[in-house]
């Protein structure tokens, strides 16, 4: 340890810290700003400051409980050097046996959803059923409506869960689409000289 | 149609409504047989018949014509010719759209290998899972209300209620002072007394009344009261009369003839 831990004294951000604590040992999922804003009565830079003790009192290396930036919220975790105790008494049931189907599934949930299954059938190229119904009985995605046309299909998206297992602070933090997977126009020029080649 | 069928109510992933209006949509494309679960529409009708008491043969007949259709439907859109739908497009087109379909799965494909890749870092964070939030409160609906009879109730909650008798709560024992009194005049014609013998033919409650005027009296210092025993007799005595010897023995004989 660097330094020693440092004792929250009876400044009043260090009271406001204090009782960020507790509301995030109390939360069953991460508290956004904006809750704590509410929970504390206080407004939002203060809680970022008081954020920013917490955060320095639980980090990697200064205690077993870590503050994470996750699911577009503060949440508490255990640190990674209690891992393998962890793992000795807990799983992570949310990932056990997650298919490659079912991890494509949730990628164009994720970037494309609101989407029905359909819809995913149709990129995927095979029926989403089962990936489906899996990922929403381990809760990482869920209903978000029906398309708007009669009889429209069920639609679905990424919950916090899915931000908090995948460790995302939100949405945004996924890569764009443009900087991974091929390129359209390269594909096509591939194919059409496999198709010449085959001419001739 | 039968009405078994044209109302037969279905919520499916990929469609929710009535049955007819399914049919509808299917027959005018607006909905892809392959999206539809076949089976889940027949579970819904067989649960259907169920809920009625008697078998309705012709819609029974009548639906298994339109299901069978729906799944020849079904199985054709499934199976597509799909060198007659390539033979439609040119060479450059079919290239560019199979391009494009490819383009979008081999990007997801590669979004799912970045998201096995995150989760493969994630895998020595524990945090905890709670229960799911509170569910909000349900909202109470009222039952119907009539206002006159609101008025009714309130009227009869206005009224004063008539006044309590307290009639049987009286006090029904002399007052204290009538003993204290009692007893005075009867020590200034005798030197003592025999509480139990003066008490008899009296309740229970004057007694006590009375055991509390000599308590007063004694307070006062007007009486000595004496007792040669737990439960032997009580004696009254003015304070101003000594006890004799002679006085005692006769007390002692007195007690033994009381035990």
């Amino acid at each position: 340890m660097d330094r020693p831990l440092r004792l929250i004294t009876s400044n009043p951000v260090d009271s406001l810290a204090r009782v960020i604590e507790a509301l995030l040992v109390v939360a069953s999922q991460p508290l956004t700003l904006d809750e704590l804003a509410e929970a504390t009565a206080d407004d939002i830079e203060r809680i970022e400051t008081a954020l920013g003790l917490v955060r320095e009192r639980y980090s990697e290396g200064r205690s077993g409980i870590v503050l994470q930036h996750v699911a577009g919220g503060y949440a508490f975790g255990a640190a990674r050097e209690a891992a393998e105790a962890c793992a000795r008494l807990f799983e992570r049931p949310v990932e056990r046996g997650l298919s490659q189907a079912a991890i494509e599934t949730v990628a164009i949930v994720a970037y494309l959803g609101p989407v029905s299954r359909p819809e995913i059938a149709q990129i995927r190229g095979v029926a989403a059923d089962s990936a489906v119904a899996s990922l929403v009985e381990r809760g990482l995605i869920a209903e978000a409506g029906r398309e708007s046309s009669p009889g429209g299909a069920v639609r679905y998206r990424v919950t916090a869960l899915f931000e908090r297992v995948f460790g995302l602070e939100s949405l945004a933090a996924l890569p764009r689409l443009d900087d991974i997977g091929a390129d359209q126009a390269a594909i096509c020029d591939r194919l059409l000289e496999v198709a010449e080649a085959r001419a001739s | 149609m039968a009405s078994a069928v044209r109302d037969l109510e279905l919520d499916l992933d990929a469609f929710e409504g009535p049955f007819d209006l399914l049919l509808t949509l299917l027959l005018k494309d607006a909905i892809q047989p392959s999206e539809i679960d076949m089976a889940a529409i027949v579970v819904a009708f067989v649960e259907r018949l169920a809920e009625r008491d008697e078998l309705d043969l012709d819609a029974c007949g009548e639906f298994l014509v339109l299901i069978a259709a729906l799944l020849e439907l079904k199985a054709r859109h499934l199976f597509p010719d799909e060198e007659a739908e390539l033979s439609e497009l040119e060479p450059e087109e079919a290239a560019e759209e199979l391009a494009r379909r490819l383009a979008e799965y081999r990007r997801m494909k590669s979004a799912a290998i970045w998201l096995r890749e995150q989760l493969e870092g994630q895998r020595e964070l524990y945090f905890r899972l709670g229960p799911a939030p509170l569910a909000p409160n349900p909202e109470r609906r009222l039952a119907p209300q009539e206002p006159l009879r609101l008025v009714e109730a309130m009227r009869g909650l206005a009224v004063e209620p008539p006044p309590v008798s307290l009639s049987h709560m009286a006090l029904r024992f002399p007052p204290v002072s009538q003993f204290v009194e009692r007893f005075r005049a009867l020590l200034t014609r005798r030197r003592r007394f025999d509480f139990d013998t003066e008490m008899q033919g009296l309740s229970r409650v004057e007694q006590a009344v009375a055991f509390l005027a000599l308590l007063e009296l004694r307070k006062e210092g007007e009486i000595v009261i004496s007792q040669a025993a737990p439960f032997a007799p009580i004696r009254i005595s003015r304070a101003d009369e000594p006890v004799s010897d002679s006085d005692d023995e006769r007390m002692l004989q007195w007690i033994a003839r009381s035990a």
